[in-house]
């Protein structure tokens, strides 16, 4: 083998966000050794973009909430399609997992009494959501951040992980590149947790970064790993649609937890016009109803427009095929609206929603508290990901484990607007505090140093393929992207169809040849081209998961449309799981596996909530 | 579509220089798009840091026509396009490549700060009470997205490389979150006056005017650390105090 750069943890972190942070903070507890290794900067991983707060039932503002009321709430976003356990355990650790932040720095908004202040959210029964006005990623980036740094635990900023090592059964390590002169390094570990976040990048618009290219999907797939519910897309419904540039930038739902409402051309406030069955009961039936229930009247039901982020896209997505979008292909999202309920509102606008009013002036030349803004379904999150055990956070593969975005169970079809943030400090937590019981328990293993000597030669043939391939197409790292992501857009978005998904498997499936050609000029140093080049392994695993998920259920429930399977079961078919698995053949392998069935305790939960 | 230059910075620390480049500009773009299509299209090796594109992470810092910007908030329809935009990088600090500085310095600085260190929680579940005007404006320095261009502006940093014995608005912003904090138990006076260097700071304000997220870091941190230090360290009847009560 080569002599490449190696470092020695007990525990490996890979990822940096809010997920990645508070898994090294807790495997750091003890005297562990703990590495972190990040594609960004520390304090830049996606987390430090979610808006409108993290959920937890800490009954600050309204003491009818409780975690059963939380966990029922979940269940029921997720179309009981969640691992109820893992729904269970977030949300009975998430109030505690919040407090602690306090406890690290963190200053969230206050109650009139003092205590941490909560917003309403869609689907969220009571006011759950602790916030700092619409910056609250930052502050719980910023918080674990400058806690973490004192832990330590050893950083290394702008790596990127290629492939984790295993030696037999077992993960022993990963290996990777430095960004800056494209130097490999081993990191070998007797346990590793993967918390690298989404898979936005697979599709054209979406509100994530460069960054989120799936890879702890494809790490962990190509480990052995399974992959759970990949079909589960979340595309959020407000994303900015106009100027073309900025496409696809989040509009927190906040915006509607403060009073915004949603119109379409003819000035209707569409959302009032179809409210799925399962929440008549609980959704307003007029507009002052609606009001009063963004303004904290308990007595009121929320309106509309807060109802499931699955729900709410398919509706705009609606307006606009039927010809009653906004003039860049959206629909209106109206805050402004609100003066004529309150006198000072321009001014309680920039106070509850600071950046979003920044965000359009800035970048749309819009000021939100005098007009509407024009919104649209952007790709969001990924529900499904990597399949771990509830408690312990560890997957198939002994050693390995997942937190946040890139794991999957808590979301089932469909995820709640504030869960994610909540979701990431409880298994993060978990993933953290398991993989250190588990590098205590296990001795290392030494590194199977056959392949290593593979993956660097693979790592490196971008550089050594021709500019063109042999039918004369461009085979640069951002024309393959750049394809696969209309086609991800086009075949495998919002509404899907078996047609479409088997033509967006086919397409992948040529995009992979291609990419097996793909060619990066220059040199190793700091070369944009060449990661990108190296993402594309990921971004394809990843997105004939979801095409392969997509075209197995046949039924259109929580985020998943099929507009040639519109019913919400197949019939005769049960609740199921999505799973797949790389084959002995190296093909990827899909079956299902019914739901469990609920504990006596959880049933009655929703037995009585709903 | 209109075509404008880019005169990019190119290069790394062995030696580098502006390369033009023309490309194609639509309504609503900001210097990060432009930038983006050059990489996609005509440079696909060059370095550029970026994440969030909305102004939330401060990642793609870098000098846009000689002024610190956010790539992502800086609109080209605010930009003369008749001329070449110049786009180099944070010159505060080492070059790693093209856009690409060597912040690592920074973040060093954060870490030999103290830390915040909370009182006893005021309750049994462990909690706090704080009333919100308590926070308004510690709220307010805890907005900074880490972008270092206040960093890059300071003339102590920038053109007196003052690195070892200053540690930059950015970290006297960090050191006002942490003493104005309600429940922050630590004192740091004395690090700001000595190791910090915040008497090298001359209040010319070219950090507040940079700041994407419009803090008033002069004075409404910088300004308010020096008056306590001030108190403590220069205020006679107090050194008197101090010399008795040893």
């Amino acid at each position: 083998m080569a002599s490449y750069e190696t470092h020695e943890y007990d525990v490996l972190i890979i990822g940096a966000g809010g997920a990645g942070l508070r898994a090294a903070i807790e495997a750091a507890v003890g005297d562990l050794k703990v590495g972190l290794v990040c594609k960004s900067l520390l304090g830049k991983a996606h987390t430090v973009m979610a808006e409108g707060g993290v959920a937890a039932a800490l009954a600050n503002v309204d003491e009818r909430d409780s975690w059963r009321v939380h966990f029922a709430d979940t269940m029921r976003g997720g179309q009981y399609l969640s691992d109820a356990r893992m729904a269970e355990l977030h949300a009975q650790e998430s109030p505690d997992r919040v407090r602690e932040l306090e406890a690290w720095g963190a200053l969230f908004d206050r109650t009139q009494d003092g205590g941490i202040l909560q917003r309403n959210f869609g689907g969220h029964q009571y006011p759950r959501l602790a916030h700092v006005g619409d910056r609250t990623g930052l502050e719980m980036i910023r918080a674990l951040q400058d806690h973490g740094i004192h832990q330590g635990i050893e950083v290394h900023m702008e790596n990127t992980v290629v492939s984790l090592l295993k030696t037999g059964d077992r993960v022993s390590g990963a290996f990777g590149y430095e960004r800056e002169k494209g130097r490999f390094k081993i990191f070998a570990a007797k346990a590793v947790v993967l918390a690298t976040g989404g898979v936005g990048k697979a599709y054209k618009v979406t509100s994530n970064s460069w960054e989120y290219t799936g890879d702890g999907h494809s790490l962990a797939y190509h480990a052995g790993a399974e992959l759970i519910d990949m079909e589960f897309v979340q595309f959020h419904p407000t994303g900015m649609v106009w100027p073309p540039s900025v496409r696809g930038i989040l509009v927190t739902e906040g915006v509607r937890g403060e009073g915004g409402i949603l119109t379409n051309s003819e000035g209707n406030r569409f959302m009032f016009d179809d409210i799925p069955e399962l929440y008549v009961d609980q959704t307003a039936d007029n507009p002052e109803e609606g009001w009063l229930y963004t303004q904290g009247d308990r007595e009121a039901r929320r309106p509309p427009e807060l109802l499931t982020r699955d729900h709410v896209a398919r509706c705009i997505v609606r307006e606009v095929q039927e010809g009653r979008g906004s003039p860049h292909g959206g629909v209106f999202l109206d805050i402004a609206w609100i003066k004529e309920k309150m006198p000072n509102a321009p001014e309680h606008i920039r106070r509850k929603l600071p950046s979003m009013y920044h965000q359009f002036k800035e970048l749309a030349d819009i000021d939100i508290t005098q007009e509407p803004m024009e919104v649209g379904p952007t790709t969001h999150y990924i529900m499904g990901g990597i399949r771990v055990d509830a408690d312990s956070q560890m997957t198939a593969v002994p050693g390995l484990f997942a937190a946040g975005e890139c794991a999957a169970g808590l979301h089932g079809a469909n995820r709640l607007g504030g869960n994610s943030l909540s979701d990431l400090l409880v298994f993060g937590k978990r993933a953290g505090e398991y993989a250190a019981r588990f590098a205590i328990e296990n001795k290392a293993v030494s590194l199977d140093e056959s392949e290593i000597d593979t993956i660097a030669a693979h790592t490196l043939k971008p550089f050594e393929n021709p500019p063109e391939d042999g039918n004369g197409d461009k085979v640069g790292p951002y024309d393959i992207q750049a394809q696969l992501q209309d086609k991800m857009q086009e075949l495998v978005g919002i509404a899907r169809s078996q047609e479409s998904l088997a033509q967006a498997l086919a397409e992948i499936q040529n995009l992979r040849e291609k990419a097996e050609n793909v060619h990066a000029i220059g040199n190793r140093e700091y070369n944009a081209g060449w990661h990108t080049a190296l993402d594309l392994d990921c971004l394809l695993t990843v997105s004939e998961a979801i095409a392969l998920a997509a075209l197995e259920r046949r039924a259109s429930i929580g985020a998943h449309s099929r507009d040639d399977h519109p019913e919400k079961e197949e019939p005769g078919a049960g609740k199921y799981n999505t799973i797949i698995k790389k084959a002995d053949d190296g093909t990827m392998g899909i079956r299902r596996e019914p739901v469990d069935e609920l504990r006596a305790d959880l049933q009655e939960i929703i037995d009585e909530i709903g | 579509m209109a075509k404008a230059t880019f005169r990019i910075w190119r290069g790394n620390a062995d030696g580098a220089e502006f390369v033009d480049y023309d490309t194609e500009v639509s309504e609503g773009m900001v210097v990060l798009d432009a930038v983006h299509r050059i990489q996609a299209e005509q440079a696909n090796d060059m370095a550029v840091r970026w994440n969030c594109k909305a102004g939330k992470c401060g990642s793609c810092s870098a000098e846009v026509n000689g002024q610190p910007k956010l790539m992502c908030m800086t609109r080209l329809n605010d930009l003369p396009l008749d001329e070449p935009v110049t786009v180099e990088p944070m010159r505060a600090f080492p070059l790693i490549k093209d856009l690409v500085a060597d912040v690592s310095w920074n973040f060093k600085v954060k870490e030999k700060m103290k830390p915040f260190t909370p009182r006893p929680p005021d309750a049994e579940d462990g909690t706090w009470r704080m009333e919100q005007e308590d926070i308004d404006h510690v709220q307010e320095f805890r907005k900074c997205i880490e972008c270092f261009l206040c960093q890059d502006v300071c003339h102590v940093l920038r053109e007196h490389d003052l690195h070892d014995e200053f540690i930059g608005p950015r970290y006297f912003v960090y050191a006002a979150s942490l003493e104005m904090h309600p429940i922050d138990t630590e004192n740091r006076l004395e690090e700001l006056k000595d190791s910090d260097g915040i008497g090298y700071c001359n209040i010319t304000k070219c950090c507040t005017q940079v700041c994407p997220e419009h803090i008033t870091i002069t004075d409404n941190a910088i300004i308010p650390l020096k008056e306590r230090v001030v108190d403590q360290f220069y205020d006679p009847i107090k050194k008197l105090f101090r010399v008795f009560s040893r």
